[in-house]
């Protein structure tokens, strides 16, 4: 399916489905909604709009660094997200902001609320950019890019899950 | 305070070194320690590449102050106090810039780049004798560096910075031999987390080599599954990551020096960069070579180094080189404030491969930090207890006379002997 047949709605509906994977701790089904060249980037928060390669990030993954960073945290000895920390992911504000041919940029807010025994509630708050491309088997995601509001991680302490 | 017990016991004879958990987990230590340790040391201000012209700044927090790090209007560097003079606003509130003036929005004052008060609004009403030359902003009572490296003090008395660096100096020679000019820059992108624990369980963990097996197995696995060799050493007493030492610098700096496993950008290849780096980091190495000699060049890029400078500077200098320090907001609670160091005329591709690098072990999303911070959240949920359960071990390698090794635990208790030094000479 061409990238322009995509509706707003049908673009929702996946992002709601992986928000909901990512809540479940589905991540080896959450693996499979990325292409296989597909990268995870979160940037420091003092420096949202730069590029990995020249800048310091908290999270810069390309696909095997996305697939060993599946494998650690299905593991019980990645001490930080064991036991599985809870999120509740809230995703709103879903844009496509471009379209070319089979790929779509789309952005959307979202609020990731992360919930552990014993730890403070913690709001990840920020927006969301995705390069999606349209395959005959339904949208995947060739990048994912969460930029984060708050200033500094400070509080939040660190991006142990997928954020 | 008679009924105190002592801070640590250190005896060498009897092969102990335990350490009282209220060092830890007591808010009237943390009281304490705030004068008697940070206000008698040299606190790690920042990197002379962060400010390059005149005018540039930079404000952070440093040894609980609001401060000021500039280049004047000649260029140098000053520390001022971010406080203006007639009430004490912040007089820049912006992270970093270059400007003219800094203006207190507050009631209008404003400074020029070398601190002087240039700007009063409504100055004729003040009495007779309101002489803005006595209002220039303040500045640390100290303020120097070494190789780049920007520290203050607010101890008048504080000896020399060069003196007090001792044997820190050579692991700092090290981290800037990596740039054929010698010119180290920090690389934008800052992390910065909070961790819900005593800062002196980071300093600990910073260069603390004996957890890595077991804490960050997920991480050596990655490593593995990635094709980089991680052999368990052979011989009595070694474990993982491999051979090193161990030791104190003086002053209460010390360090883990390791033989290299786990790859250095300058220069040392392993299988996750790629067989594309291969030439560049060859290249590298030779260049190394050549400007330093083949045992110089084999000291900087075939070894790790994990440095603290005593009290709150960590330096990593290995799968990348890190910048770390952290300030203590509670007994229990700390901001940590991390920066990636490079060679200032490093390509393109081998910035983005020292990045990449980093980013594997170390950081809030990296595949080792977060569990260290887990790791020391769960130690000081159990501090807790330190009452009843009043004793950390510590005493690892002391059955040894001479080198010990970094999985042993003299580099901590160099650390520890000085921080009780300067608590128990405050008391």
């Amino acid at each position: 399916m061409s990238g322009n047949a995509i509706t707003r709605a049908e673009v929702e509906d996946f992002l709601y489905h992986e928000a909901a994977l990512l809540d479940e701790w589905r991540l080896d089904d959450w693996l499979g909604l990325l292409t296989e060249d597909a990268a995870y980037y979160v940037p420091s928060n003092d420096s949202p709009d730069s590029s990995h390669r020249s800048a310091l990030f908290t999270i810069a993954d390309d696909i095997n660094r996305i697939r060993a960073r599946v494998k650690r945290l299905k593991d019980t000895e990645a001490h930080a997200e064991f036991p599985h920390s809870r999120t509740r992911r809230l995703i709103a504000n879903v844009r496509i902001t471009e379209r070319d041919g089979d790929t779509l940029t789309v952005a959307a807010n979202f609020n990731v609320h992360r919930f552990k025994r014993g730890a403070p509630e913690r709001k990840y708050v920020g927006r969301y950019l995705y390069r999606l491309v349209s395959t005959p088997g339904g949208l995947r995601i060739r990048e994912r890019r969460a930029l984060l509001d708050q200033t500094e991680l400070g509080a939040l302490g660190a991006v142990s899950f997928i954020l | 305070m008679l009924s105190e017990k002592p801070f640590i016991i250190d005896d060498p004879e009897g092969m102990t070194f335990r350490l009282n958990r209220r060092t830890l987990a007591d808010p009237g230590v943390f009281e304490r320690e705030l004068h008697a340790v940070f206000d008698r040391s040299w606190i790690y201000c920042g990197h002379e590449s962060e400010i390059r012209k005149p005018g540039d700044f930079r404000t952070r927090e440093v040894c609980g102050r609001p401060v000021i790090f500039a280049r004047d209007s000649k260029g140098d560097i000053r520390v001022f106090l971010n406080a203006c003079q007639h009430r004490a606003a912040q007089v820049c509130r912006e992270p970093r810039g270059n400007t003219r003036r800094y203006n207190c929005f507050y009631h209008g004052w404003s400074y020029d780049r070398d601190g002087r008060l240039v700007g009063v609004p409504g100055e004729d009403s003040y009495p007779p004798g309101f002489d803005k030359a006595d209002y220039a902003l303040a500045e640390a009572p100290h303020a120097d560096s070494y190789k780049g490296f920007w520290f203050i003090s607010f101890d008048r008395h504080i000896q020399p910075l060069a003196d007090y660096l001792a044997g820190a100096r050579e692991y700092l020679d090290l981290v800037v031999d990596q740039s054929p000019s010698g010119t180290m820059e920090v690389i934008q992108g800052t992390q910065e987390y909070d961790i819900r624990a005593n800062w002196k369980l980071l300093v600990e963990n910073s260069f603390d080599d004996y957890h890595l097996l077991t804490t960050h197995r997920t991480w050596l696995d990655y490593m593995k599954d990635a094709g980089v060799q991680v052999e368990p050493p052979r011989g009595q007493g070694l474990l993982l990551p491999s051979r090193g030492i161990g030791k104190g610098l003086g002053n209460g700096h010390a360090v883990i020096d390791n033989i290299n496993f786990r790859g250095r950008p300058v220069a040392r290849w392993i299988s996750i960069y790629g067989e594309e780096a291969k030439p560049e980091i060859e290249a590298i190495r030779a260049e190394l070579v050549e400007r330093l000699g083949e045992q110089r060049a084999a000291r900087v890029a075939d070894t790790n180094r994990n440095l603290v400078i005593f009290p709150n500077l960590v330096i990593n200098d290995g799968s990348s080189v890190t910048i770390r320090t952290f300030w203590p907001v509670a007994v229990d609670r700390m901001k940590v404030t991390a920066w990636a160091l490079g060679p200032a005329e490093e390509s393109e591709s081998a910035r983005a491969r020292r990045l990449d690098s980093f980013l594997t072990f170390y950081g809030p999303g990296g595949f080792a930090t977060p569990d260290d911070v887990e790791a020391l959240e769960s130690v000081q949920a159990g501090l807790a207890t330190w009452r009843e359960a009043e004793w950390s071990v510590m005493s690892r390698g002391m059955n040894k006379a001479g080198e010990q090794l970094n999985t042993d635990e003299e580099h901590l208790r160099s650390f520890w002997r000085r921080w009780n030094q300067l608590m128990t000479a405050a008391a």
